[in-house]
């Protein structure tokens, strides 16, 4: 008797409270996020900020499914849609994230990005082409853009009748722009990172890919999906906002279904993604993934506004600040604007340069052998690495290298210019995995003191970031900060040829007399000079 | 008030929050973190299952089946590359002692405990 009395309680206690409960338990998760980001400020408690972020993240699953459940799916095959991607999901993502190579982590995370923009934007579209009457039906209360009323919506074609305009009554306008913005910025990130993680692959040139009609593209696309977004809006709303210019031409906004008009919106955003990233340069690719990544967070957070959710409003919002700071920190290592990054790859201004570094630099070459002998009788070594170190995933060899000269006694450390590799901490993350401790890796302002008192700066497929005509006028680079590799008593450099960096320009580092090169691939040449320490 | 003034309110507040905690995380930290960020925006996923209780015609299943696809990969893929990023950012030592992740304090306190019990043993001996 008592188990049935409790249970009943229970169920009544749910009925009126489940939605304040829920509520609840989403606030506890955004904290576990916001706590979780914040663990991430220190090597030491970044892996614990992980997992309380994780276990945030399984509280609202949870809290989402019982909420959703007790309330009944309408249909089991809302239930089943989301079972069956969800596992699909899990699968592919413990496959991809145990398996994949630590050298393609930013492409990966690229294509988390893009699916993390397709996900909020779809979820958008079908707010507003299938606007079920999302109200919890025990509590009678609606969320979503539509306040109250019944199964008006349950046609995907909205048409207008003067009977369900008075129906529908109160229409939320602010949901109704976030759920168009969401589906815009959605969609731009999808193909975005797309291609951002095309060209981080190989699979897309790392060149800046200009397109003559580029910019007619891009206002085109703009013009159309602001029509277009206008169009959804008047439509969804039944035309209230401006029945001045619906009067003008009334067959063809009532013609046009809605989720037609959402298809081409979200075609324009589509097409305004890849027109957005192609024309930027591969050397840009940090600044551009950490844009989107803000972009899919904010996403996110309309998303959030139009289902009302706490939780998506408070995470999206945290990953839209990260993704900024982030960019704008990137933006300000490379002493570029924002802006300018964003227009247009290095490839602009670089017509300048070759005109003015048009003489030929006397090379010299040297040998592992050479290298070897140098290193060893020398008191401090600065190793500079960079993307050509990623590519040939010399890591491990360099950790070796490194453990060998300091049980000679040579002090080694690393120069980690900020915008070394293909992301932020690209190079640390890769020299953590051949576990060397974050102690020695410099960053530009320390390694810049310390490189005047190196005896041998080793670099290792860095080019860009240690041209000294970095330091002058009249260079494409001009002005952007770099390591002065150019100040330690001797300098090698191991490249895999005589190719220019990013920025397309020679590096005047390479013709200084203290600068000797050795060609080759970076995996082979670190693993020739450790051979060479070990036989002496 | 209405549902949205608290909704933009509380954007509002959790940007200012992000830009505080974010501003502070060194360089070192910077693809974990933006990896970590990556996989929270997969909180669309609590989207997608809200949504999906009121699937009212076909289209709508299919779009829900691929948010899910979608949301999920995003989370699950984003923690699981996140983690492995982290777990190698150990200062040497400490790895070779414990290759637990629990806070490097522990097994300090912990064998400041073992020598006092040692020394009280062999005191009491």
């Amino acid at each position: 008797m008592n188990s049935k009395t409790n249970t009943s309680f229970l169920i009544n206690f749910l009925d009126k409270n489940l939605e304040t409960i829920s509520w609840g338990l989403y606030v506890v998760a955004a904290v576990l996020f916001i706590q979780g980001l914040r663990l991430m400020n220190s090597p030491k408690t970044a892996r614990k900020g992980n997992k309380v972020s994780i276990i945030g993240m399984l509280l609202a699953v949870f809290v989402a499914l019982f909420t959703t459940g007790y309330n009944k799916f309408e249909t089991a095959v809302g239930l089943y849609a989301v079972l069956a991607g969800g596992i699909i999901g899990i699968v592919l993502g413990v496959l991809l994230g145990k398996n994949t190579k630590m050298t393609s982590m930013p492409q990966l995370v690229s294509l988390f990005n893009t699916v993390g923009g397709g996900a909020a934007a779809l979820v958008a579209i079908n707010d507003i082409i299938n606007p079920a009457i999302q109200s919890f039906p025990k509590s009678g209360q609606a969320h979503g853009f539509v306040e109250v009323g019944t199964g008006v919506y349950n046609n995907t074609v909205l048409t207008f009748t003067p009977d369900n305009l008075a129906m529908i009554g109160k229409i939320d306008h602010v949901a109704l722009i976030t759920a168009i913005l969401g589906i815009f910025i959605g969609c731009i990130t999808f193909t975005g990172s797309l291609i951002a993680a095309g060209k981080l692959q190989g699979i897309l040139s790392g060149n800046a890919i200009k397109m003559p009609g580029c910019i007619i593209i891009n206002i085109l696309c703009i013009v159309g999906a602001l029509i277009t977004g206008i169009m959804i809006f008047t439509n969804a709303l039944h035309l209230k906002l401006f029945p001045e210019i619906v009067k003008l031409f009334p067959e063809i906004v009532h013609s046009i279904p809605l989720w037609k008009l959402v298809l081409l919106f979200a075609g324009f955003a589509l097409v305004l993604g890849i027109a957005f990233v192609l024309p930027i340069g591969g050397a840009d690719m940090p600044v551009v993934i950490s844009v989107l990544n803000a972009c899919t967070g904010t996403a996110v957070a309309m998303t959030g506004f139009v289902i009302n959710n706490v939780v998506m409003i408070v995470a999206g919002a945290l990953v839209g600040a990260a993704g900024a700071i982030l960019s704008q920190l990137m933006a300000k290592a490379m002493n570029r604007s924002l802006v300018s990054v964003l227009v247009g790859g290095f490839g602009n201004s670089t017509k300048i340069s070759d005109a003015d570094s048009g003489f030929s630099q006397q090379l010299k070459e040297t040998s592992a052998d050479d290298l070897a002998i140098q290193m060893i009788y020398a008191k401090k070594v600065i190793i500079a690495p960079g993307y050509g170190l990623a590519v040939a995933g010399a890591q491990h060899e360099i950790a070796e290298l490194t453990n060998l000269l300091e049980e000679k006694g040579v002090e080694v450390q690393f120069a980690i210019h900020p915008v070394a590799g293909r992301m932020p901490g690209h190079m640390n993350v890769l020299l953590a995995e051949a576990s060397i401790p974050y102690e020695k890796l410099l960053d530009l302002d320390d390694a810049n003191s310390q490189l005047i008192q190196a005896d041998v700066a080793l670099v290792v497929g860095a080019n860009d970031v240690t041209n000294p005509a970095a330091r002058r006028k009249g260079s494409s680079i001009s002005g952007m900060p770099i390591l002065n590799v150019d100040e330690a008593k001797n300098v090698t450099v191991i490249k895999r040829g005589q190719g220019k960096g990013y920025a397309g320009i020679e590096n005047e580092l390479y013709g200084l007399p203290q600068t000797s090169m050795l060609y080759g691939d970076a995996k082979k040449m670190v693993a020739e000079v450790v051979l060479a320490i070990k036989e002496l | 008030m209405s549902p949205t003034v608290i909704a933009i309110t509380l954007f509002v507040l959790a940007l200012i929050i992000g830009i505080a905690i974010i501003g502070r995380v060194p360089t070192t930290l910077h693809t974990p973190l933006m990896s970590g960020a990556n996989s929270i925006h997969g909180v669309v996923l609590i989207g997608v299952i809200i949504v999906a209780g009121h699937i009212n015609s076909p289209s709508s299943a299919i779009i829900i089946f691929l948010a899910s696809f979608f949301g999920t990969l995003n989370v699950v893929g984003g923690y699981v590359v996140t983690d492995r990023m982290l777990e190698m950012f150990k200062p040497k030592k400490s790895q070779e002692i414990d290759s637990d992740t629990k806070i490097t304090t522990e097994p300090i306190s912990i064998s400041v405990e073992v020598i006092t019990q040692e020394a009280q043993k062999k005191g009491n001996k």
